[in-house]
């Protein structure tokens, strides 16, 4: 009996070693360990067994069921493994193929220029707002200080819709609007379109985006005006960036200055993009003018304000290096892809 | 404004900062200067010569070989191709390692052009002689140089060999450009600079000293002024220049002109455009024989009343231009161009002086009816001090004395009648102190008012101005000039204080970006239109001629018909720019747009249009109908647009596909429409593929958007239940009317309807299709039994039948 179970084992850890798939394995244990295995039949015999051998054998079986199941285990697991590892490396790829991306639509670098410029101002307490595009010469002229023939508004190669109405030649109006309904302290930013009889060059569109900022409370100063402002363009372009202000003319403030700062691209160096000059223009502003405040209802004794005007696009075309303005408006999808 | 740097230096002696300090002070005092440019610019080594000896060159015709003096020991042998080289000339000579600006042809190159010793055709030649084109000017700014070939130092020049011949021209000065703002006219002059620059420099400011001039005799004795419209002309003066004497100006004169970008031509006329440079008065002047009557009459011209000017041109005036008049008929358009009728000519022996002052508005409007701006009017139109009139007109007549170029009548006929009223501005320092955020002494303050000629008056606690500064007008105007010579740079930065405000955008803006964020991801960019375009574009969008949309805000003085009309709609722009795309050959391309159409109450208009901000989004390539659809409804359920959303099929819209275009309504209100382009649409845009178009008007589903109240509903606990149903219906019935009654009549209980197959075809009755829905029921609150799931299906057959609905077999 000894001997018997001896050679089933034998036999079936030699089978157990030479299989080389899972089936084969499950084969080999329904030959020995199944209903109709060699080791079942074995027990099968032990009514044929004296009673007294029977413990002895029944050890003997039970050690070579343990010792067949066991090396049946490690055989499954050595199987499995190899089965991964070759899975694994027949599903090696190239890793060096091109990305897979689902395919996104970009933001117009206007649209981007603008939300960084509305997260700076906003962070300031800075309300965005908005005003019409088709305006009234009295609110694009006259409550900004232009009255009617002033050359400004030659200046600003008008587009006109009759003799009351306008496409709006700034983003200003939208100033005179919120003081006439709202009361300070006032700090709003007015992004929009705004529309200038110039011929589509580089430079030029006759459709183009200005940003408005205006300011108005107690005890607002010119210092107030230039703190922001130079707070504005480092965040805008990089904590090292430098400002000047120089006098200017515009009707609607006064003082008035225009910004510039420091080449972003050189530092100040002088480069292509600042002209040699080290220094780029980026902004009009100035104290708002002490009629605008009375024509809009507020009392220029009380309250006193700033505000600033920012061409969008001249934003957009320095930041990004654009060189020529046409491609802002012509929505060409590779180069709205770049940004 | 173009100006010369010695002749403004001449107003303030002591001014010697370099061009780039004056560049940089001047422009931080708030005289913006736009640039400079250096007449001696890329000439070096340059000297007076003169040829003492001329011979034939032994192996070429055309060039000759001169011993040329220039100063040293031995002369300079130079080979030159001039043909007006000739022995006794005074000439510019180019030493070897010199520079000159151009070569012949006036071309000018960044780094100009080196000269070095060498020999011409085997003759050493040791530098160049050269003309003015060498030097860097038109040849007509140099009266006196020949057509063609090198330029000789006229006789009785002031020169010897080896004189730096650029100081002998003059050359040696700097030609800055002046950006004046419009408020500042009196800054269009050499003089107004000069003291700007003066106060800038902190340096005295010494203007011309202007002498009495004139004989005995009177000039209105000679002519007589009679202005009719006092309203547009305040200030009328004429004086009388007799025995006139007609040459060259002098060198002095010349250059300052030449270096302010204006040709010397000779005395009387360098006079007239001197005087205009340097007090930025516009002169004229009339053959004094020629003006009948010896009378000048001011008055507005007749509508359709016809006239020559001196350039040549008839030109029809209308009753709102001023015209200057003699006892007869009219000799020039004020303020703009003088009449042929009267022009000076050679044979000129006496003339009139006209030295006036006219309403800038009119000139300006008038000039721009006639369409002849010029430099005239282009000063007047900005509004001239009075004042200045009679001051400018003195200075002509100085100028005319001291270079005996005519006898001055004496007197001045001077018909001055809107004298202006000076004005006092109240002069605080706490007021501009607190304005500016500054604390500076009123001392300095005052300190900076002298140098511009305002007065301030203690007594009165007052500044007063000067008739030529109009631009100052109250206390702000003075906190500027404080500022500005205080120094902008020296105002400290500080933030507002005061109340808090809270930094947002608007709902509606959150909206848009929304829409932004929606549409780049279902593969969108943004696209950018002018919002004014081609009536033309309705043609190609096939609306009929009495569409609605093409009644659109209309720009009365538009760059083109192409840009004569406000768009009504946005597809013009998105069609134009998906064109655009496919003539450059871009694959697949989708594009969005978030802008406003114009749509007007009422034409003509009285008061302002609504402006409508649109989403519109469009593509073509692999894109169709309801490739759009998704990209619409995911914003709008993005946008907090729960219930469901309806389409059909109107046919209302001519530019899409008849059979593919949809109307999107959203709890009854119509929020926009989309749909694939008509082929003809697409074509008459230039787009060879199927596109499709979709627009969402924002004020519409404003109303019904939620981003800021969204609550969890919780998930599903119990069970839920799914049921197929298999259909078969009428091919023309959509499957919308199907999925309505669904969700009716699935009540409360049902979770999800899916459309997951629709069949047309041979198995199917003529005029079928099958199609075949998932329904999805659940309860919230308990799992549901087999009554609450037959109920339900019964209702939903129910109303199948009623529909005319069969379920598949």
């Amino acid at each position: 009996m000894q001997e018997k179970l001896a050679k089933i084992k034998e036999e079936a850890l030699a089978k157990l070693n030479a299989a080389g798939t899972m089936d084969t394995l499950n084969e080999i244990r329904l030959a020995y360990l199944g209903k109709k295995g060699e080791l079942t039949e074995v027990l099968k015999g032990m009514r044929d067994v004296a009673p007294e051998e029977r413990p002895k054998v029944g050890e003997w079986v039970n050690s070579t069921r343990k010792a067949i199941e066991e090396r049946l285990a490690a055989a499954q697991k050595e199987i499995a493994e190899k089965a991964l590892e070759a899975r694994l490396k027949a599903e090696t790829v190239d890793v060096t193929l091109p990305a897979k991306l689902p395919e996104i639509g970009h933001r117009h670098p206007n649209t981007l220029a603008l939300e960084e410029l509305e997260r700076v101002f906003i962070g300031m307490g800075y309300e965005v707002v908005e005003g019409p595009e088709v305006e009234y010469d009295y609110y694009n002229f006259e409550a900004l200080n232009i009255p009617a023939n002033h050359p400004a508004k030659d200046e600003q190669d008008t587009f006109y819709v009759n003799d009351k109405i306008v496409l709006r030649t700034q983003t200003s109006p939208v100033q005179v609007r919120t003081m006439e309904q709202k009361k300070p302290p006032i700090r709003i930013l007015a992004p929009g379109r705004v529309f200038r009889s110039d011929d589509v060059d580089a430079t030029h569109s006759p459709c183009f985006n200005q940003v408005e900022g205006l300011v108005i409370d107690k005890n607002i100063t010119f210092a107030d005006l230039k703190g922001t402002l130079g707070q504005f363009a480092r965040e805008m372009f990089g904590p090292e960036t430098k400002v000047k202000f120089r006098p200017h003319h515009f009707p609607f403030t006064e003082p008035s200055a225009e910004m510039d700062v420091s080449c972003f691209k050189c530092g100040g160096k002088g480069c292509r993009m600042c002209k040699g000059s080290g220094w780029i223009e980026i902004l009009g502003c100035g104290m708002v003018h002490p009629k605008v405040l009375r024509m809009s209802g507020i009392d220029p004794e009380a309250y006193s304000g700033f505000a600033f005007g920012i061409g969008l696009e001249r934003i957009t075309l320095l930041k990004y290096e654009i060189d020529d303005m046409r491609l802002l408006y012509e929505n060409d999808e590779r180069f709205l892809k770049q940004f | 404004m173009n100006t010369s740097y010695n002749w403004i230096k001449s107003y303030v002696p002591g001014l010697a900062a370099g061009n780039q300090e004056y560049f940089d002070k001047m422009t931080l005092s708030g005289t913006k200067v736009e640039g400079f440019a250096a007449l001696d610019k890329n000439l070096e080594k340059i000297v007076v010569g003169r040829i003492e000896k001329l011979e034939p060159h032994p192996n070429a015709n055309k060039l000759v070989v001169c011993q040329v003096n220039v100063g040293g020991p031995e002369p300079l042998q130079i080979v030159t191709g001039a043909p007006n080289a000739a022995e006794g000339q005074t000439v510019i000579v180019v030493l070897d390692g010199g520079k000159v600006a151009g070569d012949h042809d006036g071309h000018l190159p960044e780094e100009g052009v080196p000269i070095k010793a060498g020999a011409l055709r085997g003759v050493p030649s040791a530098g160049m002689m050269c003309s003015v084109e060498e030097l860097g000017f038109e040849h007509s700014y140099f009266p006196e140089a020949p057509e063609n070939g090198i330029y000789v130092f006229p006789e009785g020049s002031n020169v010897k060999p080896g004189d730096d011949a650029l100081a002998a021209l003059g050359l040696h000065d700097t030609v800055f450009e002046y950006e004046i703002t419009s408020n500042r006219v009196d800054c269009y002059s050499v003089l107004g600079i000069a003291r700007e620059a003066a106060a800038t420099f902190r340096l005295p400011f010494v203007p011309p000293v202007v002498p009495q001039t004139g004989n005995a005799e009177k000039a209105s004795d000679y002519v007589s002024v009679e202005v009719k419209d006092t309203d547009l002309c305040p200030r009328y003066t004429a004086r009388v220049v007799k025995n006139i004497k007609f040459g060259p100006s002098p060198k002095w004169m010349q250059e300052r002109l030449r270096a302010s970008g204006i040709r010397p031509i000779n005395n009387l006329v360098d006079i007239t455009n001197y005087v205009m440079e340097e007090y930025g008065q516009p002169m004229h002047a009339f053959d004094y024989d020629l003006i009948a009557g010896h009378k000048i009459v001011v008055r507005r011209a007749e509508n359709g009343e016809k006239f020559v000017t001196l350039d040549g041109q008839e030109r029809t005036l209308d009753d709102r231009m001023l015209m200057i008049c003699d006892g007869e008929k009219a000799i020039g358009i004020a303020g703009i161009m003088g009449g042929e009728n009267s022009k000076i000519t050679d044979d000129v022996k006496t003339m009139v002086f006209e030295s006036a002052c006219f309403d800038g508005t009119n000139i300006r409007l008038s000039a721009k009816r006639l369409g002849l701006r010029t430099e005239a009017s282009g000063k007047f139109e900005k509004g001239l001090d009075p004042e200045n009139a009679l001051a400018a007109i003195d200075r002509a007549c100085a100028l005319v004395e001291e270079l005996g170029c005519g006898e001055v009548v004496g007197g001045c006929v001077d018909v001055y009648t809107k004298k202006p009223v000076p004005r006092e501005i109240p002069f605080r320092p706490d007021w501009i102190n607190r304005f500016l955020g500054t604390d500076i002494s009123e001392e300095t303050m005052l300190s900076y008012f002298p140098p511009l000629a305002l007065e301030y008056d203690a007594a009165r606690g007052a500044v007063k101005i000067p008739t030529f500064r109009q631009d100052l007008e109250g206390e702000a105007d003075l906190a500027e000039e404080v500022a500005r010579f205080y120094g902008y740079d020296n105002i400290p930065t500080t933030l507002p204080t005061g109340e808090a405000t809270a930094g947002k955008l608007s709902y509606k803006q959150r909206v848009e970006a929304l829409a932004s964020d929606v549409m780049e991801y279902c593969g969108f960019s943004q696209s950018m239109n002018f919002s004014f375009e081609s009536p033309k574009v309705w043609d190609k969008l096939r609306l009929p001629s009495d569409s609605k949309l093409r009644q659109a805000v209309t720009i009365l003085n538009p760059l083109g018909e192409d840009y004569s009309i406000m768009r009504t709609l946005p597809l013009g722009g998105m069609l134009g720019s998906l064109a655009t795309n496919f003539s450059r050959r871009n694959k697949n391309v989708k594009l969005y747009e978030l802008a406003n159409i114009y749509l007007p109450k009422a034409l003509p208009l009285s008061e302002l249009p609504d402006e409508r901000r649109q989403l519109c989004f469009g593509a073509y390539g692999e894109t169709d109908f309801f490739a759009l659809k998704a990209a619409a409804e995911e914003f709008l359920r993005k946008a907090g647009l729960k219930d469901p959303l309806e389409y059909e099929n109107t046919g209302e819209y001519p530019f899409l596909h008849p059979g593919r275009q949809a109307v999107i309504r959203y709890q009854e209100t119509g929020i926009g429409y989309l749909g694939e382009v008509h082929p003809v649409t697409a074509e008459a845009f230039g787009i060879g593929e199927r596109t499709a178009v979709a627009v969402l008007d924002l004020p519409a589903i404003l109303p019904f958007t939620n981003l800021d109240n969204r609550h969890y509903e919780g998930l599903a606990r119990f069970p839920a239940v799914s049921r197929d149903l298999a259909l078969v219906m009428d091919k023309s019935m959509p499957v919308g009317s199907v999925e309505k009654m669904l969700r009716q009549r699935g009540g409360r209980l049902l979770e999800s309807v899916q459309l997951f197959d629709v069949y047309e075809g041979a198995q199917l009755d003529e005029g079928k299709k099958s199609v075949a829905y998932s329904i999805v029921l659940r309860a919230k609150d308990r799992t549901l039994e087999e009554k609450d799931i037959t109920g339900v299906m019964n209702k939903i057959l129910n109303g199948l039948k009623q529909m005319g609905i069969e379920l598949r077999s």
